[in-house]
C-alpha cells in the first residue's frame, strides 16, 4: 500500500512536470470550452435564450442561456481534458516505457492513477479559466457556498470517471491519431442532451435518448447546485452514473495494462 | 529472499510454448544461461526472439512450459523476477518529453533509492554513458546512438542482476555499436548477466559465451560461437567468364565448385582469407583461363539459416 502510495506520487509528478513543461496543452484544454462558451452565448444566445420561456434565471435572454449553458461548458472541459489524457497514454503505449514500467518491481496500479490524477488536476485548472472568463461576462450563480461547493466536488467525480474512461479509451486505440479521436463521441453525448438545449425540444426517439443517457442527470444536477433548481433524483442519479463510469473504466484499463504489449507484427 | 531452485543459472527454460491463435510463435524451447555470462538468441525476423524476450521479463504468459529467472517462476513470482531483472526493448523506452537526468531520476524514484543514493547513482550512470553533457537537454533532441545510451543508462538503476536486451545494436551506427558492446562487456565483469537477441551473427559472436539459434519459434541449434561457426559453411568465390569454353576450362583446373551455367559462374567455397582467394587466381593465372568478374561472399546469419533450416533434424551440439 504504501508502495502504491509512493509510486503513485512519483507517477503523478511525471504528469505535473509533463503539464508544466508543455503548458499548451492545459491552455488548449480550456480554450476549446472558452470558444465554444462565447460563440453559444454571443451568438446563438440570444435566440436560444429566448426559447428557454419564462422563469428561469436573469432577465436578458443572453444571460439566461449563459445561466443554462454553464453545466454544459463545464462538462466540455472535462471532454477536452479525457482528449489530452487519451492521447498522453497513447504515446506512453506506442513508446516502451509502459513495456519497461511492467518489468519492474513497482505497483502497477500507479502507471495508471498517476495519469489518471494527473488528468483531474489538470481538468480542475482549465475549468478555473474557464469559470474566469464565465464570470467575467456575467455567469453569476444564486446559490450559496454550499451547494457551490456539492457542485464542484460533483464536477471533481465527473472528471475522475471521465479520466478513468478516457486512460482506457487512450489504451484500446491501436494509434495516438485514434486515441484523439475517441473522446469526441463524448463531446456527441454531450450535445445529444439537455446541456445545451431543453429535452423536451427534441424529437422522439432522441429525447428518449438525451433524458436517460448519464449527460442529462449530471448536467441537470450541476444546474440545480448552481442556480437552485428542484435537484429532485438527478443528484443521485448523477454520483452513480460517475461511480458507474469510473469503476467501468478502471476495469477495462487495467484489464488492457494485463493484457501486454501486442504481438509483434 | 524465497526459495532459489539453482545458484548457477540465471534463466532456465524447459518446453516452453507461446501461440497467438492458431499461428505458433514459440514451438518447444529450451534454454539455459549460467550466472554471469552472455547469452545471445540469435534469428530472423519472426523467429520469436522478442516474444521469448517478453516471456522471460513477465510482459506475457507463457502457454505452456517452466520459465525460471533468477530461480523464480516469471508467471507465479513475477514481482521476485521483476525485483532482479531489467529490460531495454526494441521500442526505445525513453520519455522524450523529458531530460535524460528526468528520466534517470524516474526510474530511480521507481526504485525507491532515496533521494542522495539515487542522485549519486543518476550522476553516475550520466558519466558512464558520456550523458553529462546532455543531461539536461530533453531526449527528443538526442541522436539515435545517444537515445539508446540512456535506454540502458535507466535499464541499469537499481542495479539488476539480470538484464534483457532486444536487439541492443540495430539500427546505431559503427562506432556506437562498439560502445553498446563495451558497455555489455563491463557488465559482465561486474557479475551480471545478459541475454540478449540479436540479428548478427558477428555481434552474437563478440560478446556471448553461448548462442541459440532460433528459427519459426524452434532452436534449431545452440552451442558456444565456436561450436556453431564449425557447423555453418564459409563463404564462396565467384568467377564470371566471357565463354562457356573458359567456365568448362576453369573448372577442370581448379576440380571444384559448383557450376552455373546460365550465368557462365562458378563458385567454389571459401574461409575467407585472402591466402585462399590469391592461389585460385594464381592456379587461372597459370592456365591462361581469362576471368571476366570476381566477388567474395563471406559467410553470414543468412548461410547459418539456410543452412540449418535445410534440415530436418536440428542438429546436436554436445556440451563442451
Amino acid at each position: 500500500m504504501t508502495m502504491l502510495l509512493s509510486d503513485s506520487s512519483t507517477m503523478l509528478r511525471r504528469s505535473l512536470r509533463r503539464m508544466r513543461r508543455y503548458p499548451s496543452l492545459t491552455l488548449f484544454i480550456a480554450g476549446i470550452p472558452v470558444v465554444l462558451l462565447l460563440l453559444f452565448v454571443y451568438v446563438f444566445g440570444g435566440a436560444l435564450g429566448a426559447g428557454l420561456g419564462a422563469g428561469f434565471g436573469p432577465p436578458s435572454d443572453r444571460q439566461a442561456y449563459l445561466a443554462y449553458l454553464m453545466p454544459g461548458i463545464l462538462l466540455l472541459t472535462v471532454v477536452s481534458a479525457a482528449q489530452g489524457t487519451a492521447i498522453a497514454i497513447a504515446m506512453d503505449m506506442s513508446r516502451g516505457i509502459v513495456a519497461r514500467f511492467r518489468t519492474m518491481a513497482i505497483a502497477q496500479a500507479s502507471v495508471l492513477s498517476g495519469h489518471v490524477l494527473g488528468a483531474v488536476i489538470q481538468t480542475v485548472l482549465a475549468s478555473a479559466v474557464v469559470v474566469v472568463v464565465a464570470v467575467a461576462i456575467g455567469f453569476r450563480p444564486t446559490t450559496g457556498p454550499l451547494s457551490l461547493l456539492a457542485a464542484a466536488a460533483l464536477r471533481l467525480l465527473v472528471a475522475f470517471a471521465v479520466s478513468w474512461l478516457s486512460v482506457a479509451l487512450g489504451m484500446a486505440s491501436d494509434s495516438v491519431e485514434t486515441a484523439s479521436n475517441l473522446p469526441m463521441l463524448l463531446m456527441l453525448l454531450l450535445f445529444l442532451s439537455s446541456a445545451f438545449v431543453p429535452t423536451a425540444t427534441l424529437p422522439e426517439p432522441l429525447r428518449t435518448f438525451a433524458e436517460y443517457q448519464p449527460v442529462t442527470p449530471i448536467v441537470e444536477a450541476l444546474r440545480a447546485l448552481l442556480f437552485g433548481a428542484p435537484l429532485g433524483t438527478a443528484g443521485v442519479v448523477a454520483v452513480t452514473w460517475c461511480l458507474v463510469i469510473a469503476a467501468g473504466g478502471a476495469l477495462w484499463a487495467s484489464r488492457l495494462y494485463g493484457r501486454g504489449p501486442r504481438p509483434a507484427r | 529472499m524465497t526459495t532459489r531452485h539453482d545458484n548457477h543459472r540465471a534463466i532456465e527454460v524447459r518446453g516452453l510454448r507461446k501461440s497467438y491463435g492458431s499461428q505458433v510463435v514459440l514451438d518447444s524451447i529450451d534454454l539455459d544461461v549460467a550466472e554471469g555470462t552472455v547469452f545471445a538468441l540469435l534469428g530472423p525476423n519472426g523467429a520469436g526472439k522478442t516474444t521469448t524476450i517478453h516471456i522471460l521479463s513477465t510482459l506475457i504468459p507463457a502457454d505452456e512450459g517452466e520459465v525460471q529467472v533468477a530461480g523464480f517462476d516469471v508467471g507465479r513470482q513475477a514481482d521476485e523476477v521483476r525485483r532482479v531483472i531489467a529490460l531495454t526493448g526494441q521500442v526505445s523506452a525513453v520519455d522524450e518529453q523529458f531530460t535524460g537526468e528526468e528520466n534517470l531520476r524516474l526510474m530511480a524514484d521507481l526504485h525507491h533509492l532515496g533521494r542522495e543514493p539515487g542522485r549519486r547513482q543518476v550522476a553516475d550512470l550520466l558519466e558512464r554513458f558520456d550523458l553529462t553533457e546532455a543531461a539536461g537537454k530533453p531526449a527528443s533532441t538526442y541522436s539515435g546512438g545517444m537515445r539508446r545510451r540512456l535506454d540502458l543508462a535507466m535499464t541499469l538503476v537499481g542495479h539488476p542482476r539480470i538484464i534483457f536486451l532486444d536487439e541492443p545494436t540495430s539500427g546505431l551506427d559503427p562506432r556506437s555499436r562498439r560502445v553498446m558492446w563495451q558497455v555489455i562487456r563491463d557488465l559482465v565483469t561486474d557479475g551480471v548477466t545478459v541475454f540478449l537477441t540479436t540479428q548478427f551473427l558477428e555481434e552474437a559472436d563478440r560478446l556471448a559465451s553461448r548462442v541459440a539459434l532460433l528459427d519459426r519459434g524452434r532452436v534449431v541449434a545452440e552451442g558456444t560461437p565456436a561450436e556453431l561457426k564449425r557447423l555453418v559453411p564459409g563463404g564462396s568465390i565467384r568467377l564470371e567468364f566471357a565463354e562457356a569454353s573458359d567456365l568448362d576450362q576453369a573448372a577442370s583446373t581448379l576440380g571444384e565448385g559448383s557450376r552455373d551455367e546460365d550465368g557462365l559462374a562458378l563458385e567454389l567455397p571459401h574461409d575467407g582469407g585472402i591466402h585462399d582467394l590469391r592461389a585460385v587466381l594464381d592456379r587461372l593465372d597459370a592456365a591462361s583461363v581469362p576471368v571476366e568478374a570476381l566477388s567474395v561472399r563471406s559467410a553470414d546469419l543468412d548461410d547459418v539459416f539456410l543452412s540449418f533450416t535445410e534440415r530436418t533434424e536440428a542438429p546436436e551440439v554436445p556440451a563442451p
